[in-house]
C-alpha cells in the first residue's frame, strides 16, 4: 500500500478529548510522521505520557503577559550577512562521497522516490 | 608531581625552556590514559598515533622558537566537533562510521597553534542531556567518584580534564553543558558569548544557544584556550566581528572597587543546602577581596526552563533533519520505499532522549502550536534578556551557583526527564540571553564531591568575568585538589 508521503502539508486540528491531556497517542503519530519517526506501541505509550507531563510544565509560560513584547530569536543579531559572489572552491567528489552510506557513479543511491 | 597532572601554561615554560618535550608530555598523558580510562570512559574514540605525529611536530617548532602558548600541549575535543579524517559521533549511533571531510574552526585553529589531539569525547547524543547517560557508547563517570555523573552533555571533556587524561579540553555549552559538567567535575569550564567562537563544524543542536568552549584546570589556561579557538570567522555566519584581546592580561588583577550581583532567586529553588552553604562562603571570600555585593533581581528566572525545553527543541528538529540516511551516517536496510528508510534509520539511529525533543519540537513549531508554545517562548525570552540587562547596569558580573545539586548517582534521574532538566536550572538563563558564564570549583561537599561557583557577565564581557575568576582561584585552594585515581 502507497504511503501517503503529502500528510507534512496537512494541517492538523488539535483533538478535543481529555483536556487534561495536552497531547493525545493519535497526535503523537502524526507528528512522528512529521518528524520522519516511528515508535512501537510501548514507546509510544511511554512517549505520549513523558511529553503529556512536559507539555503541561510549559502551561507556566501562560501566567505571563507578552502581548506587548517582542520575540528575540537570536541572542546577539546580525542582519544580512553576506559575501561577495564569487566562485569559490568547494567539496571535492570523492571526498563528499566519502561517507555515503550507497554511492554509485558519484551519485547518492536512494530508494524509488517517484513511481 | 607528573607531567600529565600539570596545567598548559606551566607546561609551556617547561616546553619553551626545553626542560621537557612534546613527545615526553604526550607520552606521559597516553599513560594515564591507559591507567585509568577504563574506569572513567572519557573517550569515544582516541588517537594516540596521530597525537604522537603532532607532538613531534611541535617539538620541531619548539626548537625553532617558533612555540605558542598551546604548542605541544595534548588536549581532547568533544566528539561534536569535526576533526577531519576522525571519526565525530556526536554521541549517537546515526553516527557511528561518520568520517567529516573536514575540521571545524576551532579544530583548524587549534591544529595552527600546535596542539596535540589525544582523542574525542563522551557526550549525551547530540548534546542533549545533563549527565552524558544519553551516549549510545556508555556514560563516562565521575572522577570523584565512579558512582557518579560526570554531569553533561560535555561529560567525556570535563572528566578527561579532572582526571588528567589530557591538559585541557573543548566542549560545547547550549543550555549549560559545560558549566555544569565543570562543577560537578571540579574544574574550570566557560561558555563565551554568543558569537564569540565559530560554529562552523560544530555539528549543530540549537543554532541560538550552542557555543564552544574551554575545560581547563586553572583560569590562566582557560583565558589560553579562549585567545586561541575566539575570533570572526565567515563561515559562521552568526560569529561577531569583534576583535580578541588577550584574555591573560585580564588575570592578576584585583576584584576591588568591582560590584557582582546575587539573583536573589537563586537561594530558593530546591538547591543543596551544602551548594548553598559553599557559595554563601564563596561570596565572603569575595567581599573579602574588596568586591561590593549587591541584591539583584531576575524576575523571570522561574520560566527559563520552560523557555528552552520549547526553543531548544524546536530548532533541533530542524537542526536534526538532516539524518536521513541518504548522504551520511547510518542507513537502515529493508525498508519499502522512502518513507520507510527515513522512519527506520531514525527509529534506530536516534537514542530515547533525542527522538523525545524532536516530538516535543515538531509538535511546538506544528500549524496550530507554534503560536502558542515557540512563538511565546521567544517572546519571554526577551523577557529574560531583559532581566539580565536590568541587572547589569546595577553590576559588572553575577555570581551564583553552577547547578543545583553536587553530581548525582548514575540511573538517579533516566527516568524523569523533568528532574533531569531541573539540573540546567542555573545555567540555562544566559544561553537564553547569549551572555556568557564560567564556572569554577568554589568547595567539596561532605562526601568530597566538588561543587562550582558561576560567574556571569554582559555580552563580550569575558574579561571581567576571568577577572573575577582568577582572583577567587589565586584566593582559595579548590583548584589544587585531584580525585583519587
Amino acid at each position: 500500500m502507497k504511503k501517503d508521503t503529502s500528510l507534512c502539508y496537512h494541517f492538523f486540528k488539535p483533538s478535543l478529548g481529555d483536556p487534561k491531556m495536552k497531547i493525545s497517542g493519535q497526535e503523537v503519530e502524526h507528528v512522528a510522521l512529521l518528524a520522519r519517526l516511528k515508535f512501537s506501541q510501548a514507546e509510544k505509550e511511554r512517549f505520549t505520557t513523558q511529553l503529556n507531563s512536559i507539555l503541561e510544565y510549559m502551561d507556566k509560560l501562560k501566567e505571563l503577559d507578552t502581548s506587548q513584547v517582542e520575540p528575540t530569536f537570536h541572542a546577539v543579531t546580525r542582519k544580512n550577512v553576506f559575501r561577495e559572489d564569487q566562485v569559490l572552491p568547494s567539496s571535492p567528489q570523492d571526498l563528499t562521497l566519502s561517507n555515503a552510506p550507497d554511492g554509485d557513479r558519484g551519485f547518492f543511491r536512494v530508494p524509488k522516490i517517484i513511481e | 608531581m607528573n607531567l600529565y597532572e600539570m596545567t598548559a601554561h606551566r607546561l609551556h615554560d617547561l616546553l619553551a625552556r626545553k626542560e621537557i618535550t612534546s613527545r615526553e608530555l604526550t607520552e606521559s598523558v597516553l599513560k594515564r590514559v591507559e591507567e585509568v580510562e577504563g574506569r572513567i570512559h572519557a573517550y569515544i574514540t582516541l588517537t594516540p598515533d596521530m597525537a604522537l605525529e603532532q607532538a613531534v611536530a611541535a617539538d620541531l617548532r619548539i626548537q625553532k622558537g617558533e612555540a605558542e602558548p598551546l604548542t605541544g600541549i595534548p588536549l581532547a575535543v568533544k566528539d561534536v566537533i569535526c576533526t577531519r579524517g576522525v571519526r565525530t559521533t556526536c554521541g549517537s549511533h546515526i553516527l557511528e562510521n561518520f568520517i567529516p571531510p573536514y575540521d571545524a574552526t576551532v579544530t583548524e585553529k587549534l591544529k595552527a597553534a600546535g596542539a596535540v589531539f589525544i582523542g574525542k569525547t563522551n557526550m549525551d547524543e547530540f548534546a542533549m542531556g545533563s549527565s552524558t547517560e544519553n551516549s549510545f557508547y556508555g556514560p563516562s563517570r565521575n572522577p570523584w567518584d565512579l558512582d557518579r555523573i560526570p554531569g553533561g552533555s560535555s561529560g567525556g571533556s570535563a572528566a578527561a580534564v579532572a582526571a588528567d587524561e589530557c591538559i585541557v579540553s573543548l566542549g560545547s555549552d547550549t543550555g549549560g553543558s559545560i558549566r555544569q559538567p565543570a562543577a560537578c567535575c571540579g574544574v574550570v569550564g566557560m561558555k563565551p558569548t554568543y558569537g564569540r567562537v565559530s560554529r562552523y563544524g560544530l555539528v549543530a543542536f540549537a543554532s541560538s544557544l550552542d557555543q564552544i568552549g574551554p575545560f581547563s584546570k586553572d583560569v590562566r589556561d582557560t583565558a589560553l584556550l579562549l585567545n586561541a579557538i575566539s575570533g570572526h570567522e565567515p563561515r559562521d555566519s552568526t560569529s561577531v566581528d569583534l576583535p580578541v584581546p588577550d584574555y591573560t592580561r585580564a588575570l592578576g588583577g584585583d576584584v576591588r572597587g568591582m560590584v557582582l550581583g546575587v539573583p536573589q532567586e537563586t537561594f530558593g529553588k530546591g538547591i543543596d543546602p551544602e551548594v548553598a552553604g559553599s557559595v554563601r562562603e564563596a561570596i565572603e571570600v569575595l567581599i573579602k577581596l574588596g568586591a561590593k555585593i549587591v541584591d539583584v533581581s531576575l524576575p523571570h528566572s522561574d520560566y527559563a526552563l520552560a523557555v528552552y525545553y520549547i526553543i531548544a527543541p524546536c530548532e533541533a528538529s530542524s537542526n536534526l533533519a538532516r539524518y536521513d540516511g541518504v548522504k551520511y551516517g547510518f542507513r537502515a536496510g529493508g525498508g519499502e520505499d522512502l518513507l520507510d528508510m527515513y522512519q527506520e534509520t531514525r527509529w534506530q539511529g536516534f537514542g530515547a532522549e533525542v527522538k523525545r525533543r524532536i516530538m516535543l519540537g515538531t509538535y511546538a513549531l506544528s500549524a496550530g502550536y507554534y503560536d502558542a508554545y515557540y512563538l511565546k517562548a521567544s517572546r519571554v525570552r526577551t523577557l529574560i534578556r531583559k532581566d539580565f540587562e536590568e541587572a547589569f547596569r546595577r553590576c559588572d558580573a553575577l555570581i551564583l551557583p553552577t547547578a543545583p545539586t553536587p553530581a548525582f548517582r548514575l540511573g538517579e534521574k533516566v527516568d524523569d526527564p523533568l528532574q533531569m532538566y531541573l539540573s540546567d536550572i542555573f545555567t540555562i538563563p544566559c544561553n537564553l540571553a547569549g551572555l556568557p558564564g564560567l564556572s569554577l570549583p568554589c568547595g567539596f561537599t561532605g562526601e568530597g564531591l566538588p561543587i562550582g561557583l558561576q560567574i556571569l557577565g554582559n555580552f563580550f564581557q569575558e574579561e571581567k568575568i576571568l577577572r573575577v575568576a582568577w582572583a577567587f582561584e589565586q584566593n582559595t585552594e579548590h583548584h589544587l585538589r585531584k580525585p583519587i585515581l
